[in-house]
Order: C-alpha cells, then sequence, then structure tokens
C-alpha cells in the first residue's frame, strides 16, 4: 500500500471535502452536512471498491482542477453529468480510471447536475470533527472547503484495474422534477389553498442556491398570520415559507432550527435528487401520507442496493478486454477469409 | 403531563409539540419528554432534537415508521418530571465595555435605564439552557429580566465574530461562529462552549443554569480586546 498526494490547481466555491455526515448532534446546533447528494456519493465509493462512509470531493458547478503530484491510484466521478479529462483521457458522466503522478484532473459541469462526487481508491486523509469529516460550509468545520494551492493525500492508494471503466448512471440517479412531501409539520399557518397550490403548481430553482438550502420561485404562499413562532427543529428537506410567502428547501447545511413555520418536508431521497436540479429547472411537489412516504423509503432502498450492487461489479481488465477484441475479431476474419 | 400532539415529518421523523407559546413550563416537558424517550431505548430511533416547545424524533424509516414510534412514545407517559440532578450551574465571563459593545447604550435607551442598571440586570440574571438552535453550539438562555428585554433589530449586523453575548427578548446566546444576526451584543465572553473533547463536546446541556461573572477588558484574550 502506499500513497498518493494531490495539488488544487483551482477550485470553485463550495468544492468540499464530504463523508456521509454528521449524524446525531443535531440537538447541538450542528447539522449532519455530508453530500448533498447521498446516494451519488456512496456511487462514488462503490466504483473504487471503498467503504461507503470514506470521504470524497463534492465539486460544485464552478468545477475543480487536481494535479497528481506523487504516486498514482484509481479514482472515480458520480453525481451530475461532468466532464473530466485526465491525462490524455477525456470523459463525461460515471467514470473510473486511473490517475498518475504528473497527470491533472479536470472536472468541469456537463449536460446536468448540479455536484459530482471524485472518490479515490484509498483513504483521503484530512482532519474531522465530532468524528466526521463532512465540511460544514458556513463555520468551515470538518475538513474543510478545496483551496488552490494546497496539497492532501490518499492512503492506501491503490490503483484497482477491476474499478476502471465507464458505468451507466442508474435512473434512481438523475434528477427529480417530481418530488414527494409530506405536507406540515406547520401547514396549519397556512390558508388551506395555500397547500393546494404547492402541490399543483410548478416552482422553479432559482440561484440563490447554496448548501444551506435553496430558494424556489413561482406561486407565493400567504401565510394566516405572519406571527412569529417559536424556533422549531428543521430537518434536510423542510420548506420553510418566509414572511414574504417564497419557499425555501433546506439542505445538507441546514440550520438546526428557524422560526418560519414548513409547509411541507420533502421525502429524504428525494431531497438527493432534487439538489442535481440547477437554477431555473422546475420541480412539482406531490403530496404523499406519512404511511406512503415511509413505503416510498423502503421501495427507494431496494432499487438503490440493486443499483450499488451492479456498480460493485468487478469489470474486465484490460487484457481481458484486449481478449475479448482479439476472439471477436478473430470469428469476423475467420468468417471472412472462409467464403 | 398532557399528552402532547404527534405530527409526521416527511419519511423520517415526528414532532411532538406540547404548546405553541414559549415559557420555561413547556420547555421542561420537552426536556422531560426527551430524558425519558433517550432512557426507553426504542429501536429505530436515530436521534431526537429538543426545541423550546416541541421535541422532534428522527427514525430510520428502514427499521420503523411514524405510527410505531408515536406507539411507543404514547406508553410512556406519564412522564417524570425532569431529572434535575444532573443539571449544571455554569459561570460564564462577560465584559461588558462600551467602547466594545456599542448595543449597550441603545439597549439602555430603549429600556430607559443606564448602562449600569442594564449590565447590573444581566449580571442578576439566572438563565437556563432551553435549546441548541441555528448553528453549531448556539445555545438560547432564556428567563431574561423583563427590564432588559429588546426585539430584534430590524437588519442583521452581517460577520458578528464569535465570543460575542447577545440579547433579543427573553433570550440571551454567545456567538461561537461567525454570523449575520439581528440581536443586541450587551458582551464578550472568552468562554469556549464548543470544546475539543469528542467525549463531551458542547459545555451546555439543555436544561443546565447560567448565570454571569464581570470582567475586565484586559482579561479578554488580546484579539477580543480590540474594538
Amino acid at each position: 500500500m502506499s500513497e498518493a498526494r494531490f495539488k488544487v490547481i483551482f477550485a470553485g466555491p463550495l468544492v468540499s471535502f464530504q463523508d456521509e455526515g454528521r449524524i446525531g448532534h443535531l440537538r447541538f446546533g450542528v447539522s449532519p452536512s455530508g453530500p448533498m447528494d447521498p446516494f451519488a456519493h456512496r456511487a462514488a465509493q462503490t466504483m473504487v471498491g471503498n467503504a461507503a462512509g470514506d470521504t470524497a470531493i463534492e465539486v460544485s458547478l464552478g468545477g475543480l482542477i487536481l494535479e497528481c503530484i506523487e504516486g498514482e491510484t484509481t479514482f472515480a466521478l458520480a453525481g451530475g453529468s461532468f466532464s473530466v479529462q485526465c491525462g490524455a483521457a477525456q470523459g463525461e458522466g460515471w467514470i473510473a480510471q486511473r490517475v498518475r503522478r504528473g497527470d491533472k484532473i479536470t472536472l468541469r459541469a456537463g449536460a446536468w447536475g448540479s455536484w459530482a462526487y471524485v472518490a479515490f481508491a484509498g483513504q483521503i486523509d484530512v482532519g474531522s470533527w465530532l468524528g466526521a469529516t463532512a465540511t460544514h460550509s458556513m463555520s468551515s468545520f470538518g475538513a474543510g472547503a478545496l483551496q488552490a494551492g494546497m496539497e492532501f493525500t490518499v492512503t492506501n492508494a491503490e490503483v484497482r484495474e477491476r474499478r476502471e471503466g465507464e458505468y451507466p448512471c442508474p435512473a434512481c440517479a438523475k434528477p427529480a422534477t417530481d418530488v414527494h412531501v409530506v405536507i406540515g409539520p406547520q401547514d396549519q399557518h397556512f390558508d388551506p389553498s395555500s397547500v393546494e397550490v404547492f402541490t399543483s403548481q410548478p416552482y422553479t430553482l432559482t440561484d440563490a442556491y447554496d448548501r444551506m438550502g435553496v430558494r424556489l420561485s413561482g406561486p407565493t404562499l400567504s401565510l394566516l398570520n405572519a406571527l412569529s413562532i417559536p424556533s422549531e427543529p428543521i430537518v434536510r428537506g423542510s420548506v420553510q415559507v418566509s414572511g414574504d410567502g417564497v419557499p425555501t428547501v433546506l439542505l445538507a447545511d441546514h440550520q438546526t432550527t428557524g422560526g418560519y413555520p414548513k409547509i411541507a418536508t420533502i421525502v429524504s431521497r428525494d431531497v438527493d435528487r432534487l439538489t442535481q436540479l440547477r437554477a431555473g429547472d422546475a420541480v412539482r411537489f406531490r403530496a404523499v401520507s406519512a404511511v406512503e412516504a415511509v413505503q416510498y423509503a423502503r421501495d427507494q432502498s431496494e432499487r438503490d442496493e440493486q443499483a450499488l450492487a451492479a456498480i460493485a461489479e468487478p469489470r474486465a481488465t484490460l487484457d481481458e478486454k484486449l481478449l475479448n477484441a482479439n476472439l471477436i475479431g478473430g470469428v469476423i476474419s475467420a468468417t471472412k477469409d472462409n467464403p | 403531563m398532557g399528552m402532547p400532539t404527534f405530527k409526521p415529518v416527511a419519511d423520517r421523523a415526528v414532532l411532538i409539540e406540547f404548546g405553541t407559546a414559549v415559557d420555561d413550563a413547556l420547555n421542561r416537558k420537552v426536556a422531560a419528554l426527551d430524558q425519558s424517550i433517550s432512557a426507553a431505548g426504542i429501536t429505530g430511533i436515530v436521534e431526537t432534537v429538543p426545541a423550546l416547545v416541541n421535541l422532534l424524533v428522527m427514525f430510520d424509516p428502514l427499521i420503523t415508521d411514524h405510527g410505531e414510534i408515536e406507539t411507543a412514545i404514547r406508553s410512556l407517559f406519564p412522564i417524570p418530571e425532569q431529572d434535575e440532578a444532573g443539571a449544571k450551574t455554569h459561570v460564564v465571563p462577560v465584559c461588558y465595555d462600551a467602547e466594545l459593545c456599542p448595543d449597550l447604550l441603545d439597549i439602555a435607551t430603549a429600556t430607559e435605564q443606564s448602562v449600569d442598571d442594564v449590565i447590573a440586570a444581566h449580571l442578576g440574571a439566572k438563565l437556563r439552557v432551553s435549546m441548541y438552535g441555528f448553528a453549531p453550539g448556539y445555545a438560547y438562555l432564556s428567563g431574561l429580566p423583563d427590564a432588559i428585554q429588546v426585539p430584534r433589530k430590524p437588519s442583521a449586523t452581517r460577520g458578528v465574530p464569535t465570543g460575542r453575548v447577545m440579547i433579543a427578548g427573553p433570550q440571551c446566546l454567545i456567538t461561537t461562529v461567525v454570523m449575520p444576526t439581528g440581536w443586541s451584543i450587551i458582551g464578550r465572553s472568552p468562554i469556549e462552549i464548543m470544546k475539543d473533547d469528542p467525549d463531551n463536546p458542547f459545555l451546555f446541556n439543555v436544561g443546565d443554569s447560567v448565570v454571569f461573572e464581570r470582567i475586565a477588558r484586559d482579561a479578554l484574550p488580546a484579539e477580543m480586546q480590540m474594538p
């Protein structure tokens, strides 16, 4: 086992180290952080053969350029469809490939998606806070944001040839424009017609979008009275409505409590997929009961496990690929030479 | 203790609400229920979040559901009073220096008294940690005397540094991360609410008490002595 070392040549805003998140500290005002799209994060780790809880780099629309300054390893890219250039190789979307000393990895936003994940075969060696490397963007607690000039090490780095290659992006990793919500828990503060409007009219994501939340644009929702309710707990996916009637969806680095009423809460798995929309994309909210929401979570989880199991299947090595190509080539030429 | 209401939150939580108006008695019920749930070890609960008048119970939807969680929690009633034997009283040092805390004068003007009276009222208060919220380590301390209660400012001040002792309405808090805020800054404190101790990373627990002790400007760390 050896080490690989990387230097950050360029990092857009909100490019940060993230493990699965910091669970269990909401009672101390600490939001979970972790990936904006947890499924894509798991997929990237699976592609390189790592454990689900390992640290990856979350890349924003701003992009990222890394240079490998020591060693070699296999890296994977999953999440939104981002383009990747590494050495002479160019690709887009879900791919795992080798990176060696001297190679630059250039990642840019592609056809769709807001966040992509880079995982390395090995462990990214960065600092943690409260037992997690997940970066809380507002405070920079955790492993932190990537900045040009900084360097980091991947320990236990190794080339895993059987992990390298292109991977089809599973349907469950595509952005969701139809999002399931459970109404409440503060829907009593809204005019009943507002709940109807919220679940029947389309909303659009605005560019007021960061790791704390995304402000929507669409029909305004009328609060029965602009009273200030006592500060109440918030979860990832809470849809809170400020005094101006505009809804905001709270995301990974959300504040843990707030005094704005929440008209609805998005079911967990659909939050992942909502985050892969971009400013200007439309979204519709579909109300389901709490019982239906739990069943949906269980169905989605089963589908996710199947998708990850397919990703975990070993790939052919280069020798095997060449051998297959030769065999097929041989068959074709044999046919040709044998009229 | 009367039965609270239970509301589903998406596919993974139940919000248990004791009332809608902030008061210490409701907050004590929240803390007591939080303790009972924690002691009961109910299957599938991931974490609980006590707030001012309600408690959020988060669960793993692959293991349990809203109905099972509600049934399990209802069976815990009646809830015994919160065990406050473990509650601590923390003495928090505060520097009330008019040059460092220009809001002091505004608070005095708004409440029609002298700056010294404002400081004396703050020093005389015994506050209760009623919840953490908003940002890491933001402990909401309740029970500020009426005489120094001021509303939030109409607009937020950006980039308020750490270690600022702020008040709004009946509440007080000490900043732990740089934040925009509409609260009024009454003092500065070198206290470290977030500790470098993985087993016990936060100084206060909900239900603890906080009192203040006046310190001089030169008792602050050098970087906090600058206006």
